[in-house]
């Protein structure tokens, strides 16, 4: 068992004795973002022939069917083999195709990381470098299926942009952003159902968080499946009087240090939340950027080196504190 | 994208004489490329001494690959490196940047005078080719069983895009250890690449001991047979025997072509022995090596 340190029982880890959260809000409807995903790729493989997707088996879970199904000679599937994967991809780049190269990410980022750090960023190769189902998507399928390392071992990459995309229209943005990007990055795309956080009209800027919320006692700094979750905290923290702003990090690397220093600065307090390992991931870019710049106290929520137990998706992120209440239970000592 | 340009005089030159040998009969070729192999080995041998560090074993064994390919084979031009339809060239075997840097300078790429900077502070010439810094290096290579994939994919563009350009990737023997290769060796296979060509240095040497005696590779033109290949094995040394075996695929399948080669070749005292796989020569043994490349 990982030791149980004063801080994880805190609410650093695992939110074990916060107490459950209801909102008030109606159930809102949800997305799996593959779903976005692969209907942008398509609308943009109709626009520009050289658009390929590149897939290791993974035709059904990249939800590349349809995509195959109209471009059939430009999904190259190279069967269960990333180390290949990554390199075919990286070839069809030089050869003047824009790869999408698309994988379950626990697979396609431990088993090819190496082909990524030299086929594709130290190379420049452009490629679209598309991890399916991060995090613990795969919920019971267990830790040799979860992807919560990927953005720790991808941040260790030079010159490798990555970007967790909170809700479909985002994926959407982050899909047409990668196409026109000169240079190769890394998109995690989500499985889990997220709601729609953003606002009708909201405008993907490229680099940029974006602010959810207004709050002047904390801020939270949020990736992915734990932007919604931020909001629904950022509601129950203002019925108790304590404002909570919102940052929607998208872009993990290279992070958006002016709007990460802006909310350090303009609150009392800066909580992190990924669903990820806290070793090397947003909240780790986050308190290194503090740490230099504004020290600012904090709680980084995530996985704290500690394979996960048996059980779905949503209970583990319960499990793991990675929940509305584990974010409330967060602000509540910082506030 | 690089941080070296080409060297005009010799640029030009080598276009010129590529132009007139694309006419040519190939036995006619054969002096030529041999006296740029010699060329290569000369400068290569210099700048490991200089530089006390590098790969002269394996760097002289690949070294009449390098010549037949760059000096016949490959359509690239030096005056314009990127040309999106030049052929594609990718050393697998990272660790012979050596021999390709000092064929790339004879070749005009670059000029033959940054050979000096090899391995200095802040050079463009690495231990291990980069593109992004060395005009005519595809994709940087170094880790072992990198290149054959990524051939694998400059070989479907090619198709992809209806392009008659070809691919030719080499690997070191010991290098097909790595399963990745065999990984691309399926999807060649699959996709019916035969606009690539794949070839193995066979010295029979890696890093500590004989490839046979680490893990066993033979019989190893079956393997590539079986993997959907049309095999050719010829001697590696053979200038005549490469061109043929550097020819377009006669089936339908990639090309895989073992050439038969002796790590160290050219140099009695280097030939054969496996701690010469990164050993470097002393100012002595650069002298006696130059005198009998000089024969």
């Amino acid at each position: 068992m990982a030791p149980q340190g004063p801080d994880r029982a805190a609410g650093r880890g695992r939110a074990e004795g916060a107490e459950p959260v209801t909102t008030a809000a109606v159930k809102v409807p949800t997305f799996d973002c593959r779903k976005a995903f692969a209907e942008e790729l398509i609308a943009l493989a109709r626009e520009d022939d050289r658009i390929v997707a590149v897939c290791n088996d993974s035709v059904g879970s990249s939800n590349l069917t349809g995509f195959r199904d109209e471009f059939p000679d430009r999904l190259i599937n190279v069967g269960i083999a990333e180390q290949d994967l990554v390199g075919v991809g990286a070839g069809l780049a030089n050869g003047g195709m824009i790869p999408f190269v698309s994988a379950a990410s626990p697979f396609l980022t431990g088993r090819a990381l190496e082909q990524i750090k030299a086929d594709v960023a130290y190379s420049r190769a452009k490629v679209v470098l598309c991890g399916q189902s991060p995090g613990m998507a795969y919920g019971e399928l267990g830790p040799t299926h979860h992807s919560i390392e990927d953005l720790s071992w991808m941040r260790a990459v030079a010159d490798l942009p990555i970007v967790v995309p909170a809700d479909p229209a985002q994926t959407r943005a982050a899909v047409r952003w990668a196409a026109a990007n000169d240079g190769p990055s890394f998109l995690r795309i989500g499985r889990h159902p997220v709601p729609a956080v953003h606002p009708e009209g909201t405008e993907f800027v490229p680099g940029k968080a974006i602010r959810l919320t207004d709050g002047d006692d904390l801020a939270v700094v949020a990736t992915g499946t734990m932007v919604s979750r931020a909001l629904e905290a950022a509601e129950i923290l203002r019925a108790e009087g304590i404002g909570l702003r919102v940052l929607n990090v998208a872009y993990v690397e290279p992070l958006d240090t002016d709007a990460v220093l802006q909310a350090a600065s303009g609150t009392r307090g800066v909580i992190t939340a990924e669903e990820a390992t806290t070793t090397g991931g947003l909240g780790a870019a986050v308190a290194t950027l503090l740490a230099e710049n504004a020290p600012t106290r904090m709680r980084i929520l995530g996985i704290h080196r500690e394979f996960a137990p048996t059980g779905s998706t949503d209970f583990l992120l319960d499990h793991f504190g990675l929940s509305t209440a584990g974010i409330v239970a967060a602000a509540r000592e910082l506030a | 994208m690089s941080t070296l340009t080409a060297d005009p005089v010799p640029a030009g030159a080598y276009n010129s004489a590529r132009r007139e040998r694309a006419a040519a009969d190939p036995a006619s070729l054969v002096p030529a490329l041999q006296e740029l192999a010699r060329k290569v080995r000369t400068s290569d041998i210099r700048m490991i001494n200089r530089a006390q560090l590098g790969h002269i074993g394996g760097d002289f064994s690949v070294t009449d690959i390098l010549a037949t390919l760059y000096g016949a084979v490959l359509s690239v031009d030096p005056l314009d490196p990127a040309a999106p339809e030049r052929d594609r060239f990718i050393l697998s075997k990272g660790h012979s940047a050596g021999a390709l840097y000092s064929t790339l300078a004879h070749c005009g790429f670059f000029p033959l005078s940054e050979l000096n900077t090899f391995a200095q502070p802040l050079s463009a010439l690495n231990g291990h080719p980069n593109r992004v810094k060395v005009p005519g290096v595809e994709t940087n290579t170094g880790p072992l069983g990198h290149g054959f994939p990524v051939a694998v994919g400059h070989a479907l563009a090619a198709k992809l895009q209806g392009s008659s350009r070809r691919t030719f990737v080499v690997m070191g023997d010991g290098e097909l250890q790595e399963g990745s290769n065999w990984e691309a060796a399926m999807t060649a296979s699959h996709y019916a690449l035969e606009n690539l060509t794949a070839v193995v240095d066979r010295n029979r040497l890696q890093q500590g001991a004989r490839t046979e005696d680490t893990k066993q590779l033979e019989p190893l033109a079956d393997k590539w047979a079986a993997f959907g290949f049309e095999v050719r094995t010829v001697d590696g040394h053979d200038i005549t025997q490469l061109l043929q075996a550097f020819s377009g695929s006669t089936t339908g399948k990639p090309v895989a072509v073992i050439a038969d080669t002796i790590k160290g070749k050219g140099v009695s005292f280097i030939e054969d022995r496996v701690e010469w796989h990164h050993k470097v020569p002393t100012a002595q043994q650069v002298e006696d090596a130059l005198k009998e490349l000089n024969q």
